[in-house]
């Protein structure tokens, strides 16, 4: 359906899974992001996002389907490489920021890898000033506001330099202003976005096509504006946009993000 | 009940410390074998959390409280390695953090209050979830009784290494009276807040109690219309399966031991216990930890605070309280002989 | 929210004792402490000389006096047992204002109020020129088992948030009329506790699928290395060893 680009960076196929207390949550999702897309992934509660999420980079494996990253397969033989190309950022910054100070935080993921010395170093300073968060390397994470802790976040990601990066609801908890910020940090990184939210509008300014996530399979693939244009398809998916809210005049003034 | 400097003699401190490294490497070991590569976050998690809830004050009368020492409730909750591990890294942090418990006092206190603590209470547990029938009641039972027991259990131990290490000659009957009848209150407090949060926290996520983790369904599948049990997935616990009868032999055993140990002493000195109760007072303090910003920051000298209880009812209730246990165990080693046939399989 | 920066234990200064490496302090601390403990109890002056070691470490780290002091209330506990021992020990008595005390038990409370207090007074400075962050580098390079030093480091990281946790909780229970008064209200009060390990034990598990997702494979990567010259050991180990030769004197004369 969607443009796929000869290399894609993410593909998904027949993916289903049921976790081991017998709860099935996908069952056969396939979609395909070609490399450069910025997509949001939309659905309601429930709706299998964080299962497909956690399948992405191997956390979640073992039931049928597949996911390839850039050509490679997920599966146990590169799971040290395929980490380093999917970058996900978790819902919960705390969660995602464990170490004492921003900096070793966001060395984490290249040391990890085997970086060292001078490259590391340079690699940590530039994934902290596409965040903008440069000068905040020595604080312990705990004394940042969540904005910041959330740019941080996505600034340990980066420093891996991912081919596709996962956001978890990245505009929850934000207020306008950080909301904006994150925005335009987003739409400045050349990297592939998957973008998980129930934010609607974030999902418009943001992402120019949108996937819909409905009882374990994709239930709508095209162009935002387009499926949020849908009555019909959106109140059969939960999804609802906020009061006063409308994505064609929202959408008109422009050509493209 | 953190032992400073100088209190226990430089022979003994080096004992205990190679005891709590040699503690610390088996559980080490077995936290990895329990949890993995998930062991440093979980296990972390988890002191941190140890750490936290002893600053939650429960408050015992007007003014009054104590605070929990969480070494059952870490037992239990996730089991004895990874409990000791636990434990002693709080310990650890409050010795260089807080000055909390002398340096070269360290393998004392994680002696004492990590690993005898932790492994009694353990055992105790386990052997009375054995025994008890299933369901949730037995199981906040027996971390009531394994709470209970673990308190004085520790200041058993510590009236031990004063025996050998002490730095005053003091007779070693008003040592283990003092400690063992002051512990057996505390114990009481420990022994009803570990009952009540292992209790609140079965009632939620009874898979997260690692104490009680044979207590669970087993799936079923539905195989042509008929419910079949699904095979073991989540492999049973080993250790806990083959020592069962040595688990629950010793904490009987303990259990007996202590109880003999209290009202021996209860029985032939209730004077002691009494004028221990009361100068005891001394190790009670009201705290103030209210709103204030970091945990670090407003730690402060802390125990359980019970100068209100006055001696004689302290006897009393410390001898009930052995009673108690004694009896709760007897009954479950009767119930234990009856249930046996049908239970076994 | 408004926490300050690391711990109120650590006073931010520029000294000398500040810029040693986490690990030298931490030997040498330690050492001191050993040394103190091995002093003979009746070498009295010992003491005496062990607080003015302290002191100048304490002058030179730029630590006000009435911060150490203010910290050494954390051995109240333990100085009420001291006060006790004359009464209680055994042996030969003497008479102090009409008081039976024996004399092996003041000799005892006062070992144990020395060295107990010379063991706090020079942890008190170590916390309180050490951050957090260096401590456990400082416990890495001492050879601590590394997962131990991991363990410490995530309950430092996430002491804050869980307490902070804690506290929201009890507003929480507070804003709807509750206030634990009394034995009667443990239950409410350990279920938060419940629900606070669930949280906590949860999150740890969040954690993992974070640190997994970033490559971590149960070991850490070393990001910061510490090391220390022979000058700065030479600096850090001047106290244990001047401490030492104030021992063997003890036990010589």
């Amino acid at each position: 359906m969607g443009p796929v680009t000869a290399a894609a960076s993410l593909e998904v196929s027949g993916l289903a899974f049921a976790y081991p207390d017998g709860h099935q949550a996908l069952f056969g999702v396939d979609f395909s992001i070609g490399r450069g897309e910025r997509v949001a992934l939309l659905g309601p509660n429930g709706a299998g996002k964080t299962t497909l999420v956690l399948h992405l980079n191997g956390i979640l494996s073992g039931g049928a389907g597949t996911v390839t990253v850039a050509g490679l397969p997920v599966g146990k033989r590169h799971m040290a490489e395929i980490r380093r190309r999917v970058g996900i950022v978790f819902q919960d910054p705390d969660d995602q920021l464990f170490m004492p100070t921003v900096r070793e935080d966001v060395a984490f993921g290249p040391a990890a890898a085997g970086l060292k010395g001078a490259e590391l170093d340079a690699r940590v300073r530039a994934a902290l000033d596409q965040v903008g968060m440069a000068g905040f390397a020595e604080r312990p994470p705990h004394h940042l506001s969540f904005g910041q802790r959330r740019r941080v976040a996505v600034a340990t990601v980066l420093a891996m330099e991912p081919e596709i990066l996962v956001l978890d609801e990245p505009s929850s908890n934000l207020d306008p202003a950080s909301r904006r910020e994150l925005a335009d940090i987003l739409r400045s990184l050349d990297v592939t976005v998957l973008m998980v939210t129930h934010d609607l509008p974030y999902a418009l300014e943001l992402c120019p096509r949108a996937l819909i996530l409905s009882d374990g399979t994709i239930a709508a693939d095209g162009p935002t504006g387009q499926l949020l244009a849908d009555e019909g398809l959106m109140r059969a998916h939960r999804l609802e946009l906020p009061f006063g809210f409308d994505p064609r005049a929202a959408t008109a003034g422009r050509q493209e993000v | 009940m953190h032992v400073p400097d100088g209190f226990i003699d430089a022979p003994t401190s080096a004992v205990t410390g190679l005891v709590a490294a040699g503690a610390l490497a088996v559980s080490l070991r077995g936290a990895r074998r329990e949890l993995d590569e998930r062991t440093a976050p979980l296990a972390g998690l988890v002191a941190a959390f140890i750490f936290a809830v002893q600053m939650l004050n429960f408050p015992v009368a007007a003014g009054t409280s104590g605070h929990l020492l969480g070494g059952a409730l870490a037992a239990i909750l996730v089991g004895p390695c990874t409990g000791v591990l636990c434990v002693s890294v709080v310990l650890l942090m409050q010795g260089i953090l807080f000055a909390d418990g002398g340096l070269t006092a360290l393998g004392v206190n994680i002696t004492d209050m990590a690993l005898v603590t932790t492994v009694v209470a353990y055992v105790v547990f386990r052997g009375l979830v054995k025994v008890l029938p299933r369901g949730r009641r037995s199981v906040t039972a027996a971390a009531f009784v394994a709470a209970l027991l673990s308190v004085p259990a520790a200041a058993v131990a510590f009236t031990l290494l004063y025996a050998v290490g002490g730095t005053t000659d003091v007779a070693i009957g008003k040592v283990a009276t003092a400690m063992i009848g002051v512990h057996v209150l505390i114990g009481l407090g420990e022994a009803a807040i570990t009952a009540l949060t292992v209790g609140a926290v079965i009632a939620v996520r009874p898979d997260l109690v690692y104490g009680a983790r044979g207590l669970r369904q087993r799936l079923k599948l539905r195989v042509n219309g008929e419910l079949v049990d699904a095979p073991a997935s989540a492999p049973v616990p080993v250790a806990a399966r083959t020592s069962r009868r040595a688990l629950w032999i010793t904490g009987l055993a303990a259990s007996v031991v202590l109880a003999g140990f209290v009202s021996f002493y209860a029985s032939a000195d209730p004077d002691g216990l009494e004028k221990v109760a009361h100068d005891h007072g001394i190790d009670a303090k009201a705290e103030e930890h209210a709103a204030a910003g970091s945990p670090l920051a407003d730690y402060g000298v802390r125990d359980v605070s019970d100068a209100r209880l006055s001696g004689g009812l302290a006897g009393v209730i410390g001898v009930g309280a052995t009673v108690a246990a004694g009896s709760g165990v007897f009954w479950a080693v009767r119930r234990r002989r009856t249930g046996a046939p049908s239970e076994a399989r | 929210m408004g926490a300050g920066h690391a711990h109120r234990l650590y006073r931010h200064a520029h000294s000398p004792v500040h810029a040693l490496p986490p690990h030298t302090k931490l030997a040498a601390v330690l050492a001191f402490v050993v040394v103190v403990v091995s002093t003979p109890r009746t070498a009295m002056w010992a003491f005496g000389l062990y607080a003015v070691l302290l002191a100048c470490v304490a002058h030179q780290a730029r630590v006000p006096a009435s911060f150490v002091l203010r910290r050494l209330l954390i051995e109240v506990p333990f100085v009420a047992f001291a006060v006790l021992l004359p009464f209680v020990a055994q042996g030969e008595r003497v008479d102090v204002l009409g008081l039976s005390l024996s004399v092996n038990g003041l000799w005892g409370a006062w070992n144990v109020l020395a060295k107990g207090t010379l063991g706090v007074a020079a942890s008190v400075l170590l916390a309180a020129t050490t951050e957090l962050r260096e401590l456990l580098l400082g416990l890495q390079r001492l050879r601590l088992p590394p997962l131990l030093v991991q363990i410490a480091s995530f309950m430092i990281r996430y002491g804050d948030v869980i307490t902070d946790e804690m506290r929201r909780m009890r507003i929480a229970r507070e804003s709807r009329g509750f206030e634990a008064r009394g034995v009667r209200h443990w239950g409410v009060l350990a279920k938060s506790a419940g629900a606070l390990f669930i949280r906590s034990y949860e999150r740890g598990e969040r954690v993992h699928l974070a640190m997994v997702s970033r490559g971590y494979d149960g070991s850490m990567p070393v990001i910061d290395e510490v090391t220390a010259s022979r000058a700065q050991w030479t600096r850090a180990l001047a106290l244990p060893s001047s401490a030492l030769v104030v021992c063997l004197l003890g036990w010589v004369l």
